[in-house]
């Protein structure tokens, strides 16, 4: 039963891998390195703005790739 | 596509090149254009058997780049089909023997002199020089790719590769696509190719057993009427810029093509 429902999301899952995959290589950026720059980010982030669900993720945006950082400045709480 | 001289290219190895050029030069030929097959796989020779044509072969392109021969010596005419020709690769030589603008000039001459409407070039597998001098002399580009993750990968990187390189016209041939997989949720199907890749299609052929036969006895699918031979022919049509829709892709067995069959659909 669950194989099967594994099964059905095989091809979405091929999708969002190859999406990726062919914007570090379009980029021509090594995907370790900006996992590596996401980490560094946050942790900036972190210590001028500790909130949670920030997050830093890479792109394609038509032609080109951009790094796209999610950074809430304020919480629900403020 | 209005380009005569067109590559045909994929960058992974084994997704069906030489079988999309064998076909598409066939069909070609069937809808009346004077068509030559070149084979630029220099020591990897493999379009001539794929014709069937292998016995036939005097000279090669090679031959031909270093005055050997004349290049209609070298020419070797398809007697199933009328004006069909192969220029076959060198079986003995490397790679290195074949330079860009010699065989820039030999398609030239195919153009210009011998009359040929469309030259398809066989390109080897992989993005080093015998890629880019197949696609040296292109103006048009057939992607053959497969509905799978390194093909796909790869099949992007030649396409960045050909607009680097000036083709014009780049188009996607999607083969050995499982319509049944693409239902069941477990391949990509042609649209997500295209949204992911970015290119226009020109042809979506199906997984077929009967390639295999057609290969085994030397004689291109399009000559017969199995389902991949259909939809070459239909490739072959939309490349002329006839407007063929896309049929509805079905294994002819599964549990909703039988349902269909037993209500009296098609």
């Amino acid at each position: 039963m669950f194989s099967f429902f594994r099964g059905k999301r095989s091809r979405d899952e091929l999708k969002n891998r190859l999406e990726l995959v062919l914007a570090y290589d379009r980029a021509q950026i090594p995907p370790g390195k900006v996992d590596a720059l996401r980490r560094d980010l946050m942790e900036v982030v972190q210590r001028y703005f500790p909130t949670e669900g920030s997050n830093v993720e890479i792109e394609q945006r038509g032609d080109t790739v951009v790094l796209v950082a999610n950074i809430p400045l304020t919480g629900r709480d403020k | 596509m209005n380009a005569k001289v067109i590559v045909v290219t994929s960058g992974k190895g084994g997704v069906g090149k030489t079988t999309t050029t064998a076909n598409m030069g066939a069909a070609l030929a069937k809808l009346g254009e004077k068509v030559v097959v070149i084979d630029v796989d220099v020591g990897l020779r493999n379009l001539d058997v794929v014709m069937g044509l292998e016995s036939r072969v005097v000279f090669d392109l090679i031959d031909v780049l270093e005055g050997k021969c004349r290049l209609s010596q070298a020419l070797i005419r398809d007697k199933r089909v009328e004006n069909l020709y192969l220029l076959p690769a060198s079986q003995t030589r490397d790679k290195d023997s074949l330079s860009p603008e010699a065989f820039k000039a030999a398609v030239r001459t195919l153009i210009d002199e011998e009359g040929f409407d469309r030259v398809l070039i066989d390109s080897p597998a992989g993005i080093e020089s015998g890629f880019k001098t197949a696609a040296a002399p292109a103006e048009g580009a057939l992607v053959v790719v497969n509905p799978e993750v390194s093909s796909v990968r790869d099949a992007d990187r030649i396409i960045g590769l050909l607009e680097a390189q000036q083709v014009r016209e780049i188009r996607l041939v999607i083969n050995r696509l499982r319509p049944r997989m693409v239902a069941s949720g477990n391949m990509l199907s042609e649209g997500d190719i295209l949204e992911i890749l970015g290119v226009k299609p020109v042809g979506v052929v199906p997984e077929d057993e009967g390639i295999l036969v057609s290969t085994n006895i030397g004689e291109p699918a399009v000559l017969g009427k199995t389902r991949a031979g259909l939809a070459f022919m239909d490739t072959a049509r939309r490349l002329r810029g006839e407007d063929v829709p896309y049929p509805k892709l079905d294994d002819g067995g599964g549990f909703l093509a039988a349902l269909r069959r037993l209500l009296g659909g098609n």
